[in-house]
């Protein structure tokens, strides 16, 4: 027998990158549409999950590169609903999550990208300092990174009445554990 | 001294173009015990076998080593050919140079010079060959067919119209099986009970077909042509002689609200009860668990009401032995429930109904007479989704096959809707359009394009309930996956085909095969589809894989074929390859000292205890003696034996030795 297998090879497709990374097997899906049919942002998607899978199925450039630059990656909340419920078992929100940093790393990402990772670090900041959800830091940490200064702004005082903002920061009491978490995994990337 | 001869075979290109086949037959000469060595183009083909021969009568040949292909492929072909010349054909043998050498090395010397060391191996297992005689034994001519679905009823029918006696088991009081819940059957819409009941009442009637309802398969011992079985009789707590199926206790009887399987649960029964007006036969049986009488002790109106007294509250479970030649596999399927399906609501919501129930809901011998009511409050749905594949290429519910029948019976079942609810809005979620079969996609297509029906490719990913109305989200792959949400009066789920509840019971209890997902195996795919590996037991129907009607039938009438032709024989003849224990004169007997681990050891109970006598009727010693009607030659009993007392016919000690010492 000659050495190896035709599995072995490969091309540098993003598909065979998403299958390195995550270990999911894309041609387990059989475009059924369940996770389409079952997501709850999926009418809000430029591209449903059962198509981006269908595009990184080609394992084309051409369709890598609309896959990488499509809102739909960044809409995905990663609920996990198309997941529990795909017939094949494939576990579309950890791809959605690969996609998303390969977007970022090859600055393919698309522009409304900006704002909803605006919000994250934002969110990663505010449990980095305060160990909890600081939500005046949140709001104030995403208008600085986003530059919306003024959008939803009104709603802040029905949010104030409520009691929803608190003004000053519920530290939680082991801080440094959790810097140190941060520096373990987010610093070390 | 032997005079062995050795034919060696090119097959064509296959082994001539990598083994130098002229020089393999010129070094065989010089093997102890070969007198005649040839090489031929194709030793298989006529004039081949005739040089055999003629080779083995000019010689006088006493033993044979055919070098061709594999011994699956040709042994018998020249064991015949050798058997026809004069010689014991067992003591012709097959080296195989086209898959064991020119298959698998590169052209060379080396390939050549295996080519001739496995020739010389198997001339040293001739010269140790015995001569064998096949082994025959009788065969009782009357078959056993295990289920009385359409599947079952065809193949006793066949068997008894070719002149064989046929005992039918069914488990259920009536035979019919699933056909007789069906409304209307695709592809040619006829009526399912229209078609079925003639062939129930046919096989009722056969004097050559004994019916056993509300009976099951017990105990299976013996081997092929001379089965034992034991099938229980379960009380139906009636005389069958006296009842006359007035249907007198049935209306009497004050029990009236248990669920009615035949219905699907989508009606009621009474505690004795007839399964449908139509049954075969048409007597009763009491339901153990919901009979007042045996809850409460108080109650016998049936008994009282019965004008020929024919009910027997004291009647017990029976078991009744009966001598079968061959047994037919006709078990059937079940449906994987609506509770299966927890993103369809766990079978809550009463208007989410499987296949079945809608048939049952189609029929006009249901329980709404074949007006289309959904079952929650009986209104008529003016919105219908369909969803084909639930359950079934599904993984993740442990069901990666296709059910095969739910593309045709979903067509089928929105055309029937459409027919009964001509203003109705009929909907089809698919993932494939299965139609392969005679008229089927012709009939997929009618149902588009004539009824109307809206097929929406794509699964469904939940159900829920809102004001009054089953909120069905999907999504239209053909339009990019766009979620679509559909608002429904009802939903029917094309639910996955399962093997039926205890079938791996069954197939244990009669020695055969199964798949991971219960459904009985046959012998071959492709070339033994209707037997099992177990010989004598014969496949029909969806116990072995999810099959329509016509595909059921078919292969029903190839196993009474199969059954048929096994019961033209007056005896069977098996090949002798078979362990033998050996005997020797007394004192000796035998070197078995009776342990007796080759009986434990045997996957096919062929090993029996037999006992040696004095003339004075005392047991000497007790040794083991292996039934060769049973033995299917596989040799874990000579593997287990601590004291070589047991040989292999054909594969004994001394030949596998001498093979191995001559290399």
């Amino acid at each position: 027998m000659s050495s190896g297998s035709h599995h072995d090879h490969h091309e540098d497709t993003l598909a065979w990158r998403v299958q390195q990374a995550t270990g999911v097997k894309l041609a387990h899906c059989y475009q059924c549409g369940k996770c389409a049919a079952g997501c709850p942002v999926a009418d809000q998607m430029d591209m449903p999950p059962c198509q981006v899978f269908r595009m990184l199925q080609y394992g084309l450039p051409q369709y890598d590169k609309r896959v990488l630059g499509c809102e739909g990656i960044w809409l995905c909340l990663a609920c996990e609903t198309c997941s529990t419920r795909c017939p094949q078992e494939v576990e579309i929100p950890k791809i959605m999550d690969f996609i998303r940093g390969e977007a970022l790393r090859l600055n393919l990402a698309h522009p409304r990208s900006k704002d909803i990772l605006a919000f994250h670090r934002a969110f990663l900041d505010s449990i980095e300092y305060t160990g909890r959800l600081y939500e005046v830091g949140l709001v104030a940490d995403y208008k600085v990174r986003s530059r919306h200064f003024l959008k939803d702004v009104m709603l802040a005082p029905k949010m104030y009445i409520k009691g929803k903002l608190g003004l000053l920061p519920h530290l939680i009491k082991n801080r440094r554990g959790m810097k140190h978490l941060f520096k373990q995994t987010i610093g070390k990337g | 001294m032997s005079r062995i001869g050795v034919f060696t075979c090119h097959c064509g290109e296959n082994i001539g173009a990598t083994v130098d086949c002229v020089k393999v037959a010129e070094m065989c000469k010089d093997i102890p015990g070969v007198v005649h060595s040839v090489e031929y183009k194709y030793m298989c083909s006529d004039p081949g076998q005739r040089q055999m021969q003629e080779a083995i009568k000019e010689h006088q040949l006493d033993g044979v080593v055919v070098a061709a292909c594999s011994p699956r492929m040709h042994e018998p072909t020249f064991r015949r050919a050798a058997g026809d010349a004069g010689i014991n054909p067992y003591m012709c043998e097959m080296a195989n140079l086209r898959e064991h050498c020119s298959w698998v090395h590169e052209k060379g010397d080396a390939t050549t010079q295996k080519a001739a060391d496995l020739i010389r191996v198997l001339v040293e297992k001739v010269k140790h060959n015995e001569p064998l005689h096949p082994i025959k034994v009788p065969v009782t001519r009357t078959a056993m067919v295990i289920g009385g679905g359409v599947g079952g009823i065809q193949v006793a029918l066949d068997i008894a119209n070719g002149g064989h006696k046929v005992v039918l088991v069914e488990k259920s009081p009536s035979i019919g099986g699933h056909m007789s819940q069906l409304s209307e059957t695709f592809p040619t819409l006829d009526c399912s009970q229209c078609i079925l009941t003639p062939r129930m009442v046919e096989a009722a009637q056969h004097p050559n077909i004994t019916l056993m309802t509300y009976s099951e398969v017990e105990k299976v011992d013996g081997f092929i042509g001379n089965f034992k079985v034991t099938v229980r009789k379960k009380a139906r707590k009636l005389d069958e002689k006296l009842c006359t199926g007035c249907g007198l206790c049935i209306q009497k009887c004050p029990n009236k609200k248990i669920s009615d399987e035949f219905n699907e649960g989508l009606g009621t029964r009474t505690a004795i009860y007839v399964p449908f007006p139509q049954a075969v036969p048409n007597k009763p049986v009491i339901d153990l668990q919901n009979c007042t009488y045996y809850k409460t002790g108080k109650c016998k109106v049936c008994e009282k009401m019965c004008p020929t007294n024919a009910i027997r509250f004291d009647q017990e479970d029976e078991l009744v032995t009966l001598d079968i030649g061959a047994i037919v596999l006709a078990t059937g399927f079940k449906l994987m429930k609506t509770d299966a399906f927890p993103e369809y609501g766990y079978g809550k919501h009463k208007d989410i109904i499987d296949g079945m129930q809608f048939e049952r809901l189609a029929s006009a011998s249901g329980p709404t007479s074949g007006v289309m009511k959904r079952p929650s409050d009986g209104k008529e749905p003016e919105t219908v989704v369909f969803i084909a594949c639930s359950g079934s290429r599904d993984r993740a519910k442990g069901v990666p096959y296709c059910s095969k029948i739910c593309c045709m019976y979903t067509a089928k079942h929105a055309m029937l809707y459409k027919h009964k609810v001509h203003s109705g809005k009929a909907y089809v979620f698919y993932m494939d359009i299965r139609a392969a079969g005679k008229d089927y996609d012709e009939f997929v297509r009618r149902a588009i394009e004539e009824d109307e029906v809206k097929y929406i490719r794509g699964r469904v990913s939940k159900i829920y309930e809102e004001d009054g109305k089953l909120i069905v989200m999907g999504a239209d792959t053909l339009m990019g996956g766009e979620p679509v949400v559909i608002k429904a009066d009802m939903v029917v789920l094309a639910t996955a085909v399962q093997s039926n509840d205890r079938s791996e019971e069954l197939a244990q209890t009669l020695h055969v095969s199964y798949d991971s997902y219960g459904f009985f195996a046959e012998a071959h795919p492709k070339l033994r589809p209707v037997e099992t590996n177990t010989a004598g037991i014969f496949l029909a129907g969806a116990c072995q894989a999810p099959r329509d009607i016509p595909e059921t039938v078919a292969q029903a009438s190839g196993a009474a074929a199969k059954v048929v032709g096994l019961f033209s024989n007056d005896e069977l003849t098996r090949e002798p390859i078979v362990a033998v224990v050996n005997r020797q004169a007394a004192p000796v007997y035998s070197t078995c000292v009776g342990c007796f681990l080759c009986q434990g050891a045997c996957p096919y109970q062929a090993i029996e205890q037999e006992e040696i006598k004095a003339r004075s009727g005392e047991v000497i010693m007790t040794l083991a003696r292996i039934n060769p009607g049973l033995c299917q030659g596989c040799g874990t009993c000579v593997a287990t034996c601590r004291t070589k007392a047991i040989d292999l016919q054909g594969f004994s000690n001394e030949q596998i030795y001498a093979e191995l010492m001559t290399l």
